[in-house]
């Protein structure tokens, strides 16, 4: 009996060490379900994350000039001074990375320029945007850079399907390894 | 800056009176000043308080490349720091460079109510304070930080312009990877993405296997707190990645099961793979600060050759210095103990002798991996040298600087 007892013995204080390092510190507290829904603003590349809402074209050309993004954005989407929204003018055969570093025709995934102007837009009153609006938003830009159609509508399930012009053409980061070589082979 | 004997005096003049005029109730001034005369400033209950530098000391931050940082909507957005200026391996706070892929306004936090959230494919989401944050155990490094931007070039008119865009602190704050355990990961989570608190919440998608091994969750920086352009009152810190993976004002630590792309990793989106992979971390770099570009050696005779040096891949294991434009090489000492994704000073003394010459530097890193010049990378990848070539990702070639016979000191990009 004496053996048992002493493996329990040493059971238990392994389990109590253990149990040390998992619920460690104690320090922190725990977010409520509103807390983290109201932080909680990401969205996946694959749309998870897109709320309810839905809008198109139409609505969009509107809100750009009521929201007031054609102030700095310009009644052609290019003259600025806020940056150019529209693709630059290559012709039809040019490689999608030619038309510029502008977000609605670079990005590979269109949820992204939805995260985006959720976020970010309009300048001076970030966040203040209804759900309805950033599709519609969003809609309009596809539109303007000839991704999509006018009176297409945009919503959670049709906005991640929305084929961009770059969405294979982009180079992943490779896995990321501690010590890793930067480039397979490469000596510098 | 080696200023000559004449033009110093008269700086000193113009200063003095410029002393005399302005600061006349806490200076006291004295009758005929001369050149060689000290004013002495009366104690103020600011100097007291907090310290400035000398009124003498003029090194400032400059706007880096377009738009100009502020923009016309006030927007900063890249900033570079007076490394020719740079004693030591610390950036003062004050100068510490500053870069984000869009412009940002600074939040003004108040410390009390900032939070930072972890959560996602984690079991137990946890809200952090900043008085949570210190009640772990605590982590003190040096850690450069460097943009993507940073890159010699034939255009650069100062080394502030091509190098100017890495800076190195002393960074303390908690392991992410205590938060993390605290929180207990969950499996599949491969990914975090790090969210800020600026006007445009830039976020970055982070590899698990990186936010396990070293990053760092900073409240402090150079032995106060995190000033307000690197992210107070707490950042993340990503030891030896681009520059835009350091998520200021840190809201939001999220475990996720892929790669988010958002609008910062979407900033740092290239089309082709080695520039992808060699855009990740920074390579061995090292760039001779004295002397340097628009400095003039007054004359022959000793000088120390004096620079820093610093990689994405872990410490800094050599650095040899050339005089004669890579012909010869000899190896440098440190100034101090090399550490990990930090910058580490070198030195090495020389004799002028008045002769045209070409001065680089090159580090090697604990993988053994060595800084190339332009031609060997150009050689590597197969393409021809011409002044446009451009190293793929994070450019980590050899700068020389041309000595004419004249002392003066200039920019010889090849
Ligand atoms: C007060 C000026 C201002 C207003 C109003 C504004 N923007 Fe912007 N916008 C900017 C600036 C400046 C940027 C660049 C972001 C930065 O530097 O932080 C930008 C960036 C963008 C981008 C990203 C561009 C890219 O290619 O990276 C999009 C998309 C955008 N704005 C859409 C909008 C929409 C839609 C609205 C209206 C709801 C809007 N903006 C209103 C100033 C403004």
């Amino acid at each position: 009996m004496r053996i048992p007892r002493l493996v329990s013995i040493i059971v238990l204080l392994l389990w109590g060490g253990i149990a040390i390092a998992q619920t460690s510190y104690g320090i922190g507290s725990t977010p409520t379900e509103e807390e983290m829904l109201t932080m909680d603003i990401d969205i996946s590349p694959t749309g998870e994350g897109l709320p309810e809402g839905r809008g198109n074209a139409k609505e969009g050309a509107q809100l750009y000039m009521t929201k007031g993004c054609i102030v700095c954005h310009g009644v052609t989407l290019k003259e600025g001074p806020a940056p150019r929204l529209l693709k630059m003018d290559k012709g039809p055969d040019a490689d999608p990375w030619e038309f510029g570093k502008i977000l609605p025709i670079r990005s590979p995934y269109a949820p992204t320029v939805w995260d985006y102007i959720n976020r970010a837009m309009p300048l001076g009153a970030e966040g203040t945007l209804t759900a309805n609006e950033v599709y519609s938003l969003v809609a309009f830009l596809l539109y303007k850079n000839e991704v999509i159609e006018e009176d297409e509508i945009m919503n959670a399930q049709s906005l991640p399907k929305v084929k961009m012009p770059n969405r294979e053409n982009w180079a992943p980061l490779p896995d990321y390894k501690p010590g890793m070589d930067r480039l397979e082979g490469y000596p510098y | 800056m080696a200023l000559k004997r004449s033009d110093r005096r008269r700086f000193l003049k113009s200063s003095a009176v410029l002393a005399g005029g302005l600061a006349a109730g806490a200076a006291r001034t004295v009758s005929a000043q001369t050149s060689d005369a000290i004013v002495y400033i009366k104690g103020t209950d600011e100097i007291v308080a907090y310290g400035k530098r000398s009124r003498f000391e003029t090194a400032v931050r400059e706007s880096h490349g377009r738009p100009h940082s502020p923009d016309t909507f006030g927007l900063i957005k890249h900033v570079s720091t007076p490394i020719q200026e740079s004693v030591g391996v610390i950036t003062p706070s004050a100068l510490h460079y500053i870069g984000t892929t869009r412009g940002h306004y600074i939040p003004d936090i108040y410390p009390e109510a900032h939070k930072l959230m972890i959560h996602g494919m984690v079991d137990h989401p946890l809200t952090f304070s900043l008085q949570d944050l210190k009640r772990f155990p605590s982590v003190t490094r040096l850690h450069f930080i460097e943009c993507a931007a940073n890159r010699p070039s034939v255009e650069a008119k100062s080394i502030q312009e091509s190098h100017g865009m890495t800076s190195c602190a002393e960074w303390t704050g908690v392991l992410l990877s205590t938060l993390l355990k605290e929180a207990g990961v969950k499996g599949g989570a491969s990914w975090v993405i790090a969210e800020g608190n600026e006007e445009v919440k830039g976020t970055s998608s982070i590899p698990m296997e990186k936010a396990m091994e070293d990053c760092l969750v900073c409240y402090g920086m150079n032995g106060e707190a995190v000033r307000p352009e690197q992210g107070y009152p707490v950042r993340l810190l990503v030891p030896g990645f681009e520059g835009i993976f350091n998520v200021k004002w840190l809201r939001r630590i999220e475990a996720v099961d892929k790669y988010y792309m958002t609008y910062n990793d979407y900033g740092h989106l290239r089309q082709s793979e080695t520039d992808a992979a060699l855009g990740y971390l920074v390579g061995p770099k090292s760039v001779i600060t004295y002397p340097c570009s628009n400095m003039t050696l007054p004359d022959k005779g000793h000088y120390e050759i004096s620079g820093l040096a610093w990689s994405g891949n872990g410490a800094i294991t050599r650095v040899e210095v050339s005089t004669d434009g890579g012909r010869r090489w000899q190896d440098a000492e440190f100034r101090g103990t090399p550490q990990r994704m930090a910058h580490t000073r070198f030195a090495i003394p020389w004799r002028w002798d008045g002769s045209e010459s070409m001065l680089m530097s090159r580090c090697t890193d604990e993988l053994g991996k060595v800084q190339p010049s332009r031609a060997q990378v150009a050689k590597f990848f197969g393409v021809p040298l011409d002044p446009s070539y451009r190293v793929p990702g994070r450019d980590n070639s050899i700068q020389t600087w041309r000595v004419a016979s004249d002392g003066s000191v200039h920019n010889a990009y090849s």
